[in-house]
């Protein structure tokens, strides 16, 4: 038994913290955030995919990475902490769908590409919150707060747990793609309507499920990440602001808010990696698992980052600060999937409650 | 992230499972003395088979397992709900320090005896007016030749009117500064100049005592660790209360817990949302908890020593089992008013948990200085 991340994991995390220092320092998120229509860049983009990013878990006959949940999750914590907006969760989770529940066809079509870099894809859910309808191939309804789709050129429809997933091109007929405001200023959300749009459904052997589950702990990780950041921020701020003449995190008041800051990202990180291994290692306590992780890191990572700002104090209410988007980020990500409490009555409902 | 069994950690529970399974010595009889006795005949027959100490290094008598090993020895006992051990603090805390800090003599003289459970082991720390401030402790020892001679009271020394053997911390020279001048010695608490005194808590019970120590005589040899290195040596006791003790304590939440969600099935609590939505928060924050800690196993099997990050578990384990006596007793409703189930005295005897063992305050403070690096009070 070992609880931490092997050398090759390490490798993932390191390299992940290193390019995204680099390429994405706080104004080059602003910049993006705000004043780039797309939200990213295509040089960007080709530097995600040169390092197998989108390609991490896709499998090795579509030219994939082939790597589990433990190396997504390394992945999307860095991504939380770093918060470089790119269309790359949107489309892995599209390559976790596709990849559970396609065929071997499917797969070579939609994954091949996306490995290259050359297709993003994007995902309606959670899988309950569906509100459109099938009338043979085609379907019609309107999907709200789908992430990165105006970028995106497939877009994977969740159907409820044992729905058969379709996927829909965007590019096609009966598809109207129009941005909506989001809390979180670092990913694009669209309201997307289909009004007899084209679709294909999934047709492998395999249900989404294991997949859905991946998906809401690669969030949950990018909480992880988020909470990181934002503890880092507080710790950092009461060490060095001083009021009554003594640094601030002297006192008890704000040093164990931050103590408590550390005790749930910690128990978030815990509970994530666990889940992931879990997904990889141990498909039966998975979804128990998974769903423990949503709900923890749902709430560690919105509560964190509060936290963070009541240490800052005025400072941390600020525009100028960038405290507010990692924030927004946690925020929003605590609603994506199912937010904490949908997550714990999975759990309630799996431990027969 | 590999949380798979090695082979040699499988082979190691099978084994100890086995072994339970053939001694294990049934429920424990009622009344203090009785019970004590029994856990006593328990830890010798532990012993006998290599199954007391199984963290101790083999050369002082111990199993040197490694720390899954331990993890899965207490979560095995905790399973087969097998009486604890007599000698607890003798074995988590004393025998580890003097493997620490004593002379190859002491522990020759000291390690054999606490393993078989032949002498008890009691933890003279805490003061009236010395808690969380240990340092600040009065009990004064003064040289005189070969001995010291030691007067003062300490208090929460739990097993001392079944001990031979207190691990006490006193001030030896007044005049240092207070981390400095203190001592830790192996007191024999057989002479009528220690007088021991139940201290009565909020159950009802006596698990604890206090001390009144007028010129009680310690040899200059039972130092531990050097004159005026006592502060270095009880941080080490400390350090293994926290990190092993707490591992155990998870593991019992887990079974209370268990306890607590067949009671709200039966019962039918469950249909009510709120309550299922908190009992699903409760099972979550057990299995952070247990998370933690392997996570913990993991980085001290890395680094080899305890760190600060036993704090974090030990004020998580407290909140934990404190909300889920809180709920427990919540579902009882208006029949919460008589005491006539074990979840009454579970309520009461939680408040302790965020005291006992460094109270959680003090652990926040060992949190954000020594894990965060925030700057230091005072």
């Amino acid at each position: 038994m070992r609880f931490e991340l092997s050398d090759d994991q390490r490798a993932i995390q390191g390299t992940a913290r290193e390019f995204l220092a680099a390429r994405y320092p706080p104004e080059e998120i602003r910049r993006l955030a705000f004043d780039d229509e797309r939200g990213f860049t295509d040089d960007q983009w080709a530097a995600v995919a040169e390092l197998g990013w989108p390609a991490l878990v896709v499998g090795e006959d579509e030219g994939g990475l082939a790597l589990g949940a433990v190396e997504l999750a390394v992945l999307q914590e860095q991504l939380g902490y770093a918060l470089a907006p790119m269309p790359l969760f949107s489309t892995v989770a599209a390559a976790l769908v596709i990849r559970e529940s396609g065929d071997a066809q499917q797969r070579a079509r939609w994954l091949g590409p996306i490995t290259e870099g050359e297709l993003r894809g994007t995902i309606s859910g959670p899988p309950d919150a569906g509100a459109v309808v099938a009338d043979g191939d085609t379907l019609a309804g309107t999907l709200e707060a789908v992430p990165e789709a105006a970028s995106a050129d497939v877009l994977v429809v969740a159907f409820g747990e044992d729905g058969r997933p379709m996927v829909v091109d965007l590019h096609g007929d009966g598809v109207s793609i129009e941005r909506a405001g989001a809390l979180d200023p670092t990913r694009r959300l669209f309201t997307v309507t289909l009004d007899g749009a084209h679709a294909e459904p999934l047709r492998g052997d395999d249900p989404p499920s294991h997949a859905y589950d991946t998906i809401a702990v690669a969030l949950a990780a990018e909480s992880v990440g988020v909470a990181q950041r934002t503890m880092e921020m507080a710790v950092e701020h009461a060490r060095d602001r001083k009021q009554f003449g003594q640094p601030v995190g002297v006192f008890q008041a704000v040093s164990h808010a931050c103590a408590q800051m550390l005790l749930e990202t910690e128990g978030a990180r815990s509970a994530v990696l666990y889940a992931a291994w879990a997904l990889d290692e141990a498909p039966d306590e998975a979804p128990l698992a998974a769903a423990m992780a949503k709900s923890y890191a749902s709430d560690a990572g919105w509560r964190v980052p509060a936290a963070a700002l009541q240490v800052l104090g005025g400072i941390g209410f600020t525009w100028e600060h960038d405290l507010h988007l990692w924030l927004k980020r946690g925020r929003a990500n605590a609603a994506a999937w199912g937010d904490a409490r949908s997550h714990r009555r999975r759990v309630a409902d799996l431990l027969a409650l | 992230v590999d949380l798979t069994p090695s082979p040699q950690e499988q082979a190691f529970r099978d084994q100890l499972r086995e072994w339970l399974a053939a001694n294990h010595p049934g429920p424990e009889p009622e009344g203090d003395v009785a019970g004590f006795q029994f856990r006593r005949d328990w830890q010798g027959r532990l012993h006998a088979d290599g199954w007391a100490g199984v963290s101790w290094p083999k050369e002082y008598g111990g199993r040197g397992a490694t720390l899954v090993e331990q993890a899965i020895y207490n979560e095995e006992l905790a399973r087969a709900q097998a009486p604890s051990a007599a000698n607890v603090i003798g074995l988590a805390m004393g025998g580890p320090t003097v493997i620490a800090h004593g002379t190859d003599e002491q522990k020759r003289r000291y390690l054999e005896p606490i393993l078989s459970a032949e002498e008890i082991w009691c933890q003279g720390f805490s003061e009236p007016d010395a808690g969380s401030d240990l340092a600040s402790l009065k009990t004064r020892a003064v040289r005189d030749g070969d001995e010291w001679v030691v007067t003062g009271q300490k208090v929460w020394t739990t097993l001392a009117h079944h001990a031979r053997w207190c691990m006490l911390v006193a001030r030896t020279d007044a005049d240092a500064p207070r981390h400095k001048g203190l001592t830790y010695f192996l007191m024999d608490m057989e002479q009528d100049a220690v007088q021991v005194r139940p201290l009565r808590q909020i159950t009802g019970e006596a698990e604890f005592n206090e001390l009144f120590i007028e010129e009680a005589r310690i040899p200059h040899a039972n130092i531990i660790g050097g004159e005026g290195n006592g502060w270095a040596v009880a941080i080490t006791t400390l350090m293994h209360e926290r990190a092993t003790l707490a591992f155990g304590l998870q593991i019992r939440v887990k079974i209370t817990l268990g306890e607590l969600l067949d009671e709200a099935r039966e019962s039918g609590a469950t249909a009510d949302p709120v309550i299922r939505d908190r009992l699903a928060q409760l099972y979550i924050e057990s299995e952070v908890l247990r998370l933690n800690a392997l996570r913990g196993l993991s980085a001290i099997m890395r680094t080899g020593v305890p760190g600060p990050e036993g704090s974090l578990g030990k004020w998580q384990w407290a909140d934990v089992n404190q909300a889920l006596t809180e709920l427990a007793l919540e579902l009882r409703g208006s029949r919460a008013v008589l005491d006539d189930d074990r979840w009454t005295y579970r309520f009461l005897r939680a408040r302790a948990n965020s005291i006992e063992g460094g109270t959680t305050e003090i652990l926040r403070n060992i949190v954000a200085e020594r894990v965060l690096g925030l700057p230091r009070m005072r």
